[in-house]
């Protein structure tokens, strides 16, 4: 018969919604609760710094070549402490156009620009959300404590000669290769 | 005579009972839809979130109160009212303890199906005052869904009627004292808790206000307190056949131990929360499986159940 089937699904449907009613539920009560952001959570951008404590940024515009929406602009500049370096003059995010893709953090080849868990960054004035450099720019490392650019680079820097990188091997005299 | 100051009492009660249950429901309804569907629901302002329905309404009362130029304004402002007048008249006759009723009418039932019927007609002429196609297509739902569901309303309570042969609602509920209509009314209960869940435009006999398909409905064109009235109206019509099926079908008052009207409450709560439930679970039917459920099953049964009672009744007379 039917009308059985009906009649036991239905109620069965009735009682499996009610058995809910002893159930946690699944959300997260955002403003007292927080849910757990995993260190990857491609969040608010931030602009970090080598274990030196120096800017990690070398003004490559590689991010703001990758970035499909534009938003970051920067201009380069000779750093006048050393000639071999360049450093950004001014760094700018405009956050109300990113979308947070983290195409710059895989383009940047010195871990400069990275994505960071968080998400609140709500204004009221919408120009609030263009972010310059003093506001990218953190005093940490992010998330690679000893990454330092300069000190893996294959190229003579200020500090070291060509050869001297760590897990770099001397340079080798090509001449020396004879078969 | 009439008692005046106990019926002033009463009346006070009743009112500001039903008032504020409604204006409550509209919380329950949605924290028990939350912790049915494992979300919180509104949990925020008081204690457990109760007084979410005091600020719903400062909210609607801030809203702009908006008649649109092609409505016909009489009508659409009077409709809200009639909503809520013919949901609260009904509780006049509803007996909530031994002479704890407004007027204890000797047609109670009669009362109670005619002012049923009156309360639909807002839905109609409220959707037609509206002059707007969803509206309108709401109304004539809800004309087609009227006359589907009156007529075996009405069949399905004459059961419990003949049972306790009398149209007095405080009777029937006394001659319920040993077996609750249920038992042997089953198949009217059935009929009459889908007739009350689609006069009360509940889920899944929603048709008249289906949000998914025709933005509100009947009450599409209405804003602010107007509306605020549609929704307070239509928690009122819940408590009502709530209450409605717990005295014709499970014994109003009685009750170990409690007293009456605690029970009365208890069996009233266990109704509306199954209402809630039914929203929370079941989808809406379409609308002509409505119509041929209503013609073609419901109806016949209860004409069956009605003629097999009478029969029984008979017999037993002698």
């Amino acid at each position: 018969m039917n009308i059985w089937i009906y009649a036991r699904n239905l109620t069965l449907g009735l009682w499996i919604v009610f058995k809910r009613t002893f159930t946690k539920p699944v959300t997260v009560q955002y403003p007292e609760e927080r849910p757990y952001l995993p260190p990857r959570w491609r969040g608010r951008i931030v602009l970090t710094r080598d274990p030196d404590g120096e800017e990690r940024c070398v003004a490559c515009y590689l991010c703001a070549a990758a970035c499909p929406v534009d938003c970051i602009a920067l201009q380069a500049a000779d750093d006048p402490t050393a000639q071999d370096r360049r450093y950004p003059e001014f760094f700018r995010i405009n956050f109300s156009r990113c979308i947070y893709c983290g195409m710059c953090e895989e383009a940047c080849p010195t871990n400069a620009i990275q994505l960071t868990p968080d998400f609140e960054q709500s204004e009221y004035a919408r120009r609030n959300l263009v972010y310059e450099k003093e506001d990218l720019l953190i005093s940490g490392t992010g998330k690679y404590p000893d990454y330092n650019f300069y000190r893996v680079a294959g190229v003579k820097t200020r500090d070291k000669d060509k050869g001297q990188a760590e897990n770099e091997l001397p340079p080798v005299d090509v001449r020396s290769l004879m078969p | 005579m009439i008692d005046w100051s106990h019926t002033a009492l009463t009346i006070g009660v009743i009112l500001g009972g039903a008032l504020t249950l409604a204006g409550l429901l509209i919380w329950v309804e949605r924290r028990l839809l939350g912790i049915w569907q494992e979300r919180y629901g509104p949990n925020r302002l008081g204690p457990g979130g109760c007084l979410q329905s005091l600020a719903d309404m400062i909210k609607i009362f801030t809203k702009e109160d908006w008649i649109p130029p092609f409505a016909d304004k009489a009508v659409f402002v009077i409709t809200p009212a009639i909503v809520v007048i013919t949901a609260l008249m009904s509780f006049a006759v509803v007996p909530i303890a031994p002479s704890f009723v407004v007027s204890d009418l000797n047609m109670g039932v009669l009362f109670f199906l005619a002012m049923s019927s009156l309360a639909a007609y807002s839905v109609i002429i409220g959707g037609w005052a509206s002059n707007s196609k969803f509206a309108f297509l709401g109304s004539l739902r809800a004309i087609a869904q009227l006359l589907s569901y009156e007529v075996f309303m009405g069949l399905s309570l004459m059961g419990a009627v003949l049972l306790a042969g009398s149209f007095n609602l405080s009777d029937i509920v006394d001659a319920q004292q040993q077996v609750w209509f249920v038992v042997p009314q089953f198949l009217g209960f059935l009929g009459f808790f889908m007739a009350g869940l689609a006069e009360a435009h509940r889920t899944p006999f929603d048709m008249p206000e289906a949000e998914a398909e025709l933005v509100a409905g009947y009450h599409s064109e209405y804003s602010g307190m107007k509306f605020g009235m549609f929704f307070v109206g239509e928690y009122l019509s819940v408590i009502l056949l709530s209450a409605m099926t717990v005295i014709l079908f499970f014994g109003g008052w009685h009750g170990p131990w409690l007293p009456p009207v605690v029970w009365f409450v208890l069996k009233m709560s266990a109704f509306i929360v199954l209402i809630i439930l039914i929203r929370a679970t079941w989808p809406r039917f379409r609308f002509d499986q409505l119509l041929s459920f209503g013609w073609k099953v419901v109806m016949p049964l209860a004409l069956i159940n009605l003629l097999v009672t009478g029969g029984v009744v008979l017999w037993k007379a002698g």
